[in-house]
């Protein structure tokens, strides 16, 4: 059984995925991460593959599918808890060219908020 | 001496775990390394969702028969086929990025992994007929010697 535990910090939606993410799985993922973002009208997404076991690349396509919706707000993803291989995967379908890496779920939101912080900086001068 | 299974399913996608799980199961009986195992689960399991979603395009009365050979050598072959649609182009169905699903939600990356995952695999296709994907991986000797 593959779930998700979504915490939520300002507009940006933590996503963590627990279990197996292969092409059974993805079909529920995607929904409940857009149904999520939806709900808590979040600009950011952050994809914690901490818990995840096995990915094939259906992960990739799941990933893809949610950089186009989030590109809408003018949001960025960020990718963080890869194990060696699903970061094997990734890399292969060239993800982190439209996705950020990071090594920690906070080291991804202190990104995020960094990244704001200087934008309103950049306005006022 | 030669180590053999086979076995059939539905072509329900609920099945892609039990056949990644029961093929690393049965090359278990090798001693691989967990990478290794990984790497027949995920080409197991891409070769098993494209049966699944292009083969008999989500129906889910398909059967999918996988065999698995392990032979003396360490050389674990898994044979995947169907009997649905079949692949009109099979080179094109190959090349990074292709696919006839829904551009947005599949990557049309699945051969790719299993090329990259495996170190041979064939693909055997006629319209109408069906897809048979065989796939070679050498394991390791290094720990035995």
């Amino acid at each position: 059984m593959t779930t998700i535990d979504f915490q939520l910090k300002d507009d940006i939606l933590i996503a963590c995925i627990k279990g197996d993410l292969d092409h059974h799985s993805a079909a529920g993922l995607r929904e409940e991460i857009d149904e999520a973002m939806q709900a808590f009208y979040a600009k950011h997404l952050v994809l914690d593959f901490n818990g995840v076991g096995f990915m094939d690349s259906s992960g990739i396509g799941v990933i893809m599918g949610r950089y186009n919706k989030v590109k809408e707000k003018k949001g960025k993803i960020y990718i963080t808890g890869c194990s060696e291989y699903v970061r094997r995967i990734l890399d292969m379908a060239g993800i982190f060219t439209i996705t950020q890496l990071e090594e920690t779920r906070q080291s991804a939101i202190d990104s995020i908020q960094g990244n704001v912080a200087m934008q309103m900086r950049m306005e006022v001068i | 001496m030669e180590n053999k299974m086979k076995v059939e399913f539905s072509s329900r996608p609920e099945n892609e775990s039990f056949a990644r799980g029961t093929a690393a199961a049965f090359v278990a009986t090798l001693d691989p390394t967990m990478e290794e195992l990984t790497e027949i689960k995920t080409g197991v399991s891409e070769a098993v969702s494209n049966a699944i979603i292009h083969g008999y395009e989500n129906n889910v009365e398909g059967i999918v028969v996988m065999e698995c050979i392990l032979d003396e050598d360490r050389r674990v072959t898994i044979i995947i086929s169907d009997a649905g649609v079949g692949i009109p182009d099979v080179a094109k169905a190959r090349e990074p990025m292709f696919t006839t699903g829904k551009p947005e939600e599949r990557s049309g990356m699945g051969f790719t992994v299993m090329e990259s995952f495996m170190d041979k695999v064939a693909v055997d296709s006629s319209p109408g007929k069906g897809t048979t994907i065989t796939m070679l991986k050498y394991l390791d000797t290094g720990h035995d010697l």
